[in-house]
């Protein structure tokens, strides 16, 4: 049997890392992508999508994330589609934290009076000019803390797709713990690694937030 | 040809029948005062002038436009209709001149430097000449007023709807607001404001609306309807803000 040093075990969670940093990125910048489009969708009022909207943001905020993957990963490929598990991990995790995401800027967007909508109503202004120059400057400053707070949790919801065989941070973990039977040092290391990851968006967010207010 | 002219409108909430076929004419250069107890549909009126409420039957016409629910003609009316809201509704990220060019810019597409040296001339008419640059939130409320007044007037409104626009600020600012408003009676404006003033409303306007229940109750020249009001309701309504 292959003996690990320290270093190899530190080494192999450093490399897992790179993907659970690039799949964190492609979930937050895909997710982000459809957030927006259904954010301005929604705020645009065609009332007929509302139900749409809603149902979607209940079933990706209201099922499991784990049950999400599932169902991309093994759901997919009884329906033929025959799908490795970073697709499926990108899949569910996009569509995840687009609802998220939704949700948070949307609430950003109503958060503004309706006396801008109205004032740019009567100015003549299109809906995109409104959003453009009046909703989303205002909104934006209201919807970064929570936006990279939630960074946070896409990061953690990353480790999820361990379980359908991607390996990133934990799976590379669960492996060398197999590997090397020293469960407290392998994952005590994957638990620091996470941290090292998550703490600066913490204290991004917390920061962006007091700033929020201090401006206000 | 009246300038807006507001025939039978009907406008119901749900259930709630709110305006009951509202009947009035407004020439141009023409002062109107709208009053009447709350709920009475004095906001509603004013915001079926500038289609930023529907309204189920009857018809509204400024100049030959008519108001209708439909995006890109409510955008053409805009051009000829302004308004005032009680709320100032001023853009808190931009300054005072940035929210008089914004509307200009955009929507009539004036090149940047003629949008600034209108938005300075408004600003100076409104007595603002050196606020040029200042955001909302370091103005008193007299002023965002004044510079929300300023920036209705960028558009060239052929009329300017105010809603109880002096409602929201300390007795001491109302003066200031009226002032303007007395400045665009004389270069011919037309106005229609709902209004509790009624100091102003029998001194600067040419006409008095009463508005009772969702009809135009009564209606005549300023002094008389408040020297004379006929209907035991303006009589009490009177008695009461009086
Ligand atoms: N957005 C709305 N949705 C439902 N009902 C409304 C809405 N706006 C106004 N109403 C109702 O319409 C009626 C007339 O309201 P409106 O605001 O026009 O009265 P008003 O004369 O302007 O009163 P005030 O002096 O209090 O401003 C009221 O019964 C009010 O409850
Ligand atoms: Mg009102």
């Amino acid at each position: 049997m292959m003996q690990f040093t320290d270093w190899d075990i530190l080494r192999n969670l450093l490399l897992a890392a790179r993907w659970t940093i690039l799949l964190s990125l492609f979930a937050f910048i895909g997710g982000g992508l459809v957030g927006l489009i259904l954010t301005f969708l929604r705020s645009a009022k065609y009332a007929s999508l509302n139900v749409f909207f809603k149902v979607y943001v209940e079933i990706f905020q209201g099922v499991p994330l784990l049950m999400q993957l599932f169902l991309t990963f093994f759901g997919l490929s009884l329906l033929g589609i025959d799908v490795d598990a970073w697709t499926a991990a990108i899949l569910s995790l996009t569509l995840f934290s687009s609802a998220y995401l939704h949700e948070i800027w949307r609430s950003c967007i109503e958060a503004l009076p309706k006396g801008q909508w109205e004032a740019c109503r009567t100015l003549g202004l299109t809906y995109a000019q409104t959003m453009r120059h009046v909703i989303i400057p205002q909104a934006i400053k209201m919807a970064i803390a929570p936006t990279v707070g939630f960074s946070v949790q896409i990061v953690k919801g990353t480790a999820l797709a361990s379980i359908i065989g991607f390996v990133e941070l934990t799976k590379a973990g669960t492996m060398l713990n197999n590997a090397t039977f020293e469960p407290f040092k392998v994952f005590g290391l994957v638990a620091l690694l996470y941290f090292i990851i998550c703490f600066p968006l913490s204290v991004l967010a917390r920061y962006l937030e007091n700033k929020n207010h201090a401006t206000r | 040809m009246p300038l807006v002219s507001i025939d039978k409108v009907h406008k119901y909430y749900g259930e709630n029948h709110v305006l009951k076929g509202v009947d009035l004419k407004v020439e141009a250069g023409e002062v109107i005062s709208i009053i009447g107890r709350s709920g009475s549909g004095k906001s509603t009126l004013l915001r079926c002038i500038n289609g930023l409420e529907s309204f189920q039957e009857g018809a509204i016409y400024v100049g030959n436009q008519a108001v209708e629910d439909d995006e890109l003609k409510l955008r053409l009316l805009s051009r000829s209709v302004g308004m005032v809201f009680q709320s100032f509704n001023l853009f808190p990220h931009k300054t005072a001149a940035e929210n008089v060019m914004l509307a200009p810019q955009l929507v009539l597409k004036k090149d940047a430097e003629e949008c600034k040296a209108l938005a300075k001339k408004l600003l100076e008419k409104v007595g603002l000449g050196d606020k040029l640059d200042a955001y909302p939130a370091n103005l008193s409320g007299g002023q965002q007023q004044r510079v929300a007044i300023a920036r209705s007037l960028a558009m060239s409104p052929k009329v300017l709807l105010c809603d109880e626009i002096t409602s929201a600020l300390d007795p001491e600012l109302v003066g200031e607001v009226l002032h303007v408003l007395e400045q665009l009676k004389e270069e011919g404006m037309t106005l229609i404001l709902v209004t509790h003033e009624m100091n102003f409303a029998r001194d600067v306007g040419d006409r008095v609306v009463f508005m009772h229940q969702g009809k135009v109750w009564e209606t005549g020249a300023s002094d008389e309807v408040f020297a004379n009001p006929q209907t035991p309701e303006l009589q009490s309504f009177l008695s009461v803000v009086r």
